[in-house]
């Protein structure tokens, strides 16, 4: 496969403009207003687009994709503050290891299927909760708070919030760029053939036990990074905010938003989501009901538009099908 | 020793309230292949509607039993047409999210009128005391008044007709439709009765703990616990799988701290749906 290929897809090169987008938009007057809302929808658009590569892609609802971001979040703030790792290399460790822990739990419980899988991932996700609450070297049920130190090797704590939100605007990109490059491998033409109709994808030589393993470590790589980098930005990490339930399933409000499936529609449904959610939140009538229109929301989703957004722009517009992934 | 016996025994008594929520579960799930994940909402409903009738109309606690169940049904006919219905034999993706999406807005409307304090509805019955330890009364009047509604539903679904055409919309929709069941009709119906289900159970756990708009996701947790020992869509296997977690709580309980048997819990939530998918209590059927 010619490794410059991708980069004479103008696809490729929307993910990169979106990217540095983000990247730059707050530094212009040096908005730090804006740079906190866009690190909240940073780290949705990591998890939505994560997410679909399982719901969109291969068709299994993980309830529990949440406990990915939550476990990076601990192995990285454990490792800088009890070992004095630095934060890239902890971040990173953590990555690697909950996309081990990944694997080895998606051989287990992707023998489930439908409504059964989804209900071994909110089993996962309340039971590494419940273990987490009472595992002393995390902090128990108090979680861990990291010292102000922590920020000295990023140049104090101003400083250190910046260097947070690049990566974490990096990792963003790269969740779209995993999205997108999974989408037009092989792989991906697999893993889309299992969500169609495994026992057929299966006749026909798609390894479905394999793949399916392969993509539910692959889309808790990313998240888990997110979660170490957005937990050392907060400084501390408890199993309640690490592991919440709600917000799990608002990723999947915003994958079907945006519509599930495509590249863009995930990060489109995130970054829409966050903006209503803050709006919401402002305006006193509402902030009360944010659940509620969010929940109102998904209904009308689900039983009238399950393509979402990006459904509806292909239907409305076909040739968009060819640029929007 | 006997302190291990008495913390069983309340455990089972317990654990049967579960069975009755993991009822209502499991009969729609059996019925129409669909996990209610509004299934918490309607016992938190279930939890303020007992609320209501003891604090704001002040009667005693179980008078307020019938009209839950009563309007738990009504409530759940109307959630079959509104969210149920478009998405019944679509993937199940698509009703999982629709039940959700209804549990998002309960759980939004309640927190938003009732706010995220504890609740506590006071009920005195007298206990037993055996040997210095005391059974409670709100504990056994529970699990009496779940064994009466679980009979009850076994008269319904084993010696009624609607209660045959239920089964055999479970068993098969499209002969049952051919045979001339309505079977649209049917299916809110069984929806309905898990709902009414939901809400009864919620107001007896209301009976014996404190809780909040938010108590609902605990309970849910522990009904998917539950279903999942007893094998999903048996209604009977839900029985012994609350008496199973009852069991399972009481003995854990004097030996470790009450936060670890969370843990043991969803441990064997995992392993009995990836080992024994069609659950322990599955007797007879196959």
């Amino acid at each position: 496969m010619n490794l410059f290929a991708i980069f004479r897809r103008s696809f490729f090169w929307i993910i990169v403009l979106i990217t540095l987008a983000f990247a730059l938009a707050p530094l212009w007057g040096n908005n730090v207003g804006l740079r906190e809302e866009l690190i909240l929808a940073a780290v949705y658009i990591t998890l939505a687009s994560n997410l679909n590569l399982l719901i969109g892609y291969a068709g299994y609802v993980n309830f529990g994709n949440i406990v990915f971001f939550g476990l990076g979040g601990y192995f990285c703030i454990y490792l800088v503050n009890t070992h004095g790792w630095p934060l890239i290399a902890a971040a990173l460790s953590g990555g690697v290891a909950v996309s081990l822990l990944a694997l080895l739990f998606g051989l287990g419980i992707l023998r489930l299927r439908g409504a059964y899988f989804a209900l071994a991932t909110i089993g996962v996700n309340e039971g590494v909760k419940a273990f987490v609450a009472n595992f002393t070297p995390w902090g128990g049920a108090t979680g861990i708070y990291i010292s102000l130190d922590a920020f000295k090797p990023l140049g104090g704590p101003m400083q250190a919030l910046w260097t947070i939100y690049f990566l974490l605007v990096a990792v963003m990109g790269l969740s779209l760029l995993l999205s997108y490059s999974i989408k037009t491998s092989k792989f991906g033409l697999g893993l889309l053939a299992i969500g169609q109709n495994e026992d057929a994808a299966s006749v026909l030589g798609v390894p479905t036990p394999r793949y399916k393993a392969y993509v539910y470590s692959a889309s808790a790589f990313l998240p888990a990074i997110a979660g170490a980098l957005f937990f050392f930005k907060s400084a501390f990490i408890q199993p309640d905010g690490a592991f919440d339930l709600l917000l799990s399933t608002e990723a999947i409000v915003m994958v079907m938003l945006g519509g599930q499936g495509t590249v863009i529609g995930p990060a489109l449904g995130a970054f829409l989501y966050e903006e209503l959610r803050s709006t919401l939140l402002t305006v006193e009538t509402f902030s009360h009901f944010q659940l509620v229109i969010a929940g109102v929301l998904l209904l009308l989703i689900v039983l009238f538009a399950p393509g979402g957004l990006m459904g509806w722009i292909h239907q409305r517009w076909p040739r968009t099908k060819r640029v929007l992934e | 020793m006997f302190g291990i016996l008495a913390s069983i025994v309340d455990g089972v008594l317990v654990g049967s309230v579960y069975g009755l929520a993991a009822i209502g579960l499991t009969l729609i799930w059996g019925v129409m292949d669909v996990i209610n994940l509004s299934h918490g909402a309607m016992i938190v409903a279930g939890m303020f509607g007992l609320f209501l009738v003891t604090d704001t109309l002040g009667l005693p606690a179980y008078t307020a039993i019938p009209p839950v169940l009563a309007l738990g049904f009504l409530a759940g006919v109307l959630l079959y047409w509104i969210a149920v219905h478009r998405v019944i034999g679509r993937p199940a993706l698509m009703s999982l999210l629709s039940t959700f999406a209804v549990n998002m807005v309960l759980i939004g409307l309640g927190t938003a009128v009732w706010g995220t304090v504890l609740f506590n509805v006071p009920v005195s019955l007298p206990g037993i005391t055996w040997q210095g330890y005391t059974f409670t009364g709100t504990h056994m009047m529970a699990a009496f008044l779940t064994a009466v509604i679980a009979s009850l539903l076994y008269l319904f679904l084993y010696r009624t007709r609607l209660g045959k055409a239920i089964r055999a919309v479970a068993g098969n929709r499209e002969a049952a439709e051919l045979s001339g069941i309505p079977t649209t009709r049917v299916l809110a119906l069984a929806f309905g009765l898990g709902v009414a289900l939901a809400c009864t159970s919620g107001a007896l756990i209301a009976t014996l703990f404190p809780f909040t708009v938010l108590s609902g996701e605990a309970y849910q947790l522990k009904s998917f616990v539950v279903t999942v020992l007893g094998g999903l869509g048996n209604p009977g296997g839900a029985l012994f799988g609350g008496v199973a977690l009852g069991l399972l709580e009481g003995l854990a309980t004097p030996f470790m701290p009450i936060s670890w048997t969370t843990v043991i819990e969803f441990v064997v939530f995992v392993v009995v749906l990836i080992a024994f998918p069609r659950g322990l209590f599955n007797f007879g059927r196959r």
